[in-house]
């Protein structure tokens, strides 16, 4: 057995092998399904300060190798959190990190502050990219100047790991990763879904209720690869790649492009148990390359 | 009944009409413990613009053979696919998911309303409020004559009623146009499945004659078990995920306009 172990800032990862906030529940809903224990960590839903209803349905469409979905940041809030999902998820013996939303940086500092009171949550990932939301969200990830700000705000009053998740839907990533560094993120996971839409020609209306919403899925990888490969050349700080992961092979091309962790996402919808087959596989990948160490592979592209 | 992703040997495909497929898989964990109106998610191989699992209701349960049906018809790339499927080939399967219907208590009369391809878990419904010792009913509706299915199989557990749009089979109309639904029969409960407009027709029905009715949605979905929160309806309780909450709601909970 190949030695999987990664570290993300302070984080210490059995394996590169996380779950992508919103696509996990709270870690629960695969109890059935395997032993959650077994991930590098479970980034869990987003969460808001207040409770937040999400969008109309529809709020998903698939599309030709992925999906669209508007759900909005549906998640009862935070006191809701604290008093009922927390006390579910203490038990995992993996890092357990809380997904932070606001509309206002008073909003990310004040859910902040709640998050670190609880021992249990090993880091947070600032979402600065929900593309279906109307104010904050990805309006922070798409401006420099605001995605820096939010990140200097919420550092100011949070001193576990500081995971910073960017939006594609910009034109130098790269920028606004080096641009969240300075101001203190100890990593950046990318991306967020990239914004499209799709259309029913037959009743000629938009298959969302928001008429734009969030693409994810095998159809993203490769503009998502070429994110984490950009980011990974202009930051020091560790990189988490999501996009499109559906097997081991996806996964070791993140690695190779510089991420030093993964992040599985719409694959869990289609396969409940994608994350468990992803370690096995990076075993048997790193045994039949002659690698004894993950970390050896991180960055390895060979140009 | 824990959640399980399994491979399921094909044991039978029939083709029940042009484009109404039965299909038989079996099992290993016991079908006893699956709950009438309860579904399966199925991964569609061979169907390159299918990229999400698809539900079906589990039309029926075979503990001697320990195996559960599906119905499938056949109308875009994935169910097309599905169909096709031969016996002896597996499907990748995550079951059983969701709630199921309000079970009967022995000797009370029930209605059981299939529309289209809604009439697929009122089988294993209907069978298991027969057995409970159940008066039942079951009313089905259907474009035409051609597209009716499985009527003899469902007289086996409870008087059938019949509509068609046509009037090529049974009454002319839609289900609630037959004088089963006059209320002149005083049912426990409706129980429902079928398009929406047509669900919705019956809860309209259920209101003026003061019965109770449940409903199953089928509103689209990504997971199946309740993380993508994509297959939301709205009841007085906030949105509901028809996945995990569902997909049988009493029409009482939602907040439809009937």
């Amino acid at each position: 057995m190949a030695d999987l172990r990664v570290k993300i800032d302070k984080l210490e990862l059995k394996n590169p092998v996380m779950t992508a906030s919103g696509t996990f529940g709270n870690g629960v809903e695969f109890d059935d399904f395997f032993n959650v224990d077994k991930l590098g960590g479970i980034i869990l839903k987003g969460t808001t300060l207040n409770h937040r209803e999400g969008n109309d349905y529809p709020r998903m469409a698939e599309t030709p190798s992925g999906m669209l979905n508007a759900v909005g940041l549906q998640n009862k809030g935070v006191d809701y959190f604290c008093d009922h999902i927390y006390p579910k998820v203490e038990k995992y013996d993996t890092n357990v990190i809380v997904n932070v939303n606001g509309s206002t940086i008073e909003e990310y500092i004040a859910l902040t502050e709640r998050i670190n009171e609880l021992q249990r949550i090993d880091a947070i990932e600032l979402n600065i990219s929900c593309p279906n939301v109307k104010q904050g969200g990805m309006a922070f990830g798409t401006s420099c100047p605001m995605a820096e700000q939010v990140t200097k705000e919420v550092r100011k009053v949070y001193d576990k790991t500081l995971i910073v998740k960017l939006s594609p839907n910009v034109t130098n990533i790269a920028e606004i990763a080096r641009g969240v560094e300075s101001q203190g993120a100890d990593a950046v996971s990318l991306v967020n879904t990239f914004l499209g839409m799709a259309i029913d020609a037959e009743t000629r209306k938009p298959m969302l209720s928001t008429v734009t919403g969030g693409l994810s899925g095998p159809a993203i990888k490769p503009i998502a690869l070429r994110m984490v490969w950009q980011v990974a050349q202009a930051v020091k700080i560790p990189v988490i790649g999501i996009g499109g992961i559906m097997d081991a092979t996806d996964a070791i091309e993140f690695i190779l492009a510089g991420a030093s962790a993964v992040q599985v996402g719409t694959a869990n919808f289609v396969e409940p148990n994608t994350t468990i087959n992803i370690i096995e596989g990076l075993d048997v990948y790193l045994e039949k390359h002659n690698y004894n160490n993950i970390n050896n592979l991180i960055g390895g592209l060979q140009l | 009944m824990k959640k399980e992703v399994s491979n399921l040997l094909v044991t039978k495909n029939i083709a029940l009409n042009h484009d109404n497929f039965l299909i038989e898989l079996k099992a290993d964990s016991p079908v006893e413990q699956i709950l009438p109106g309860q579904f399966v998610n199925v991964k569609v191989e061979k169907s390159p613009n299918t990229f999400l699992r698809r539900p079906f209701s589990v039309h029926d349960t075979y503990p001697v053979t320990n195996s559960l049906s599906i119905l499938v018809k056949a109308i875009g790339d994935g169910t097309k696919a599905l169909s096709a499927i031969k016996e002896g080939q597996y499907l990748d399967v995550v079951f059983p998911l969701g709630n199921g219907f309000k079970m009967p208590s022995k000797g009370e009369t029930v209605l059981l309303i299939g529309g289209g391809v809604g009439i697929a878990p009122m089988m294993h419904l209907a069978r298991i409020s027969k057995e409970i010792g159940a008066d039942v009913h079951i009313l089905l509706g259907a474009r035409t004559l051609n597209d009716h299915i499985l009527i003899e199989e469902f007289k086996r557990y409870g008087k059938v009623h019949l509509t068609t749009d046509d009037g090529s089979l049974g009454k002319k109309g839609f289900v609630t146009d037959h004088p089963v639904m006059d209320g002149e029969i005083r049912f426990s409960r409706y129980q429902c499945c079928g398009p929406d407009p047509m669900m919705q027709a019956v809860a309209r029905k259920a209101k003026q004659n003061e019965t109770e009715c449940e409903v199953s949605l089928e509103n689209m979905m990504a997971c199946g078990f309740g993380v993508c929160l994509c297959c939301v309806t709205k009841t007085h309780e906030g949105n509901k995920c028809v996945c995990t909450e569902g997909p049988v709601f009493n029409i009482n909970d939602l907040e439809w306009q009937i």
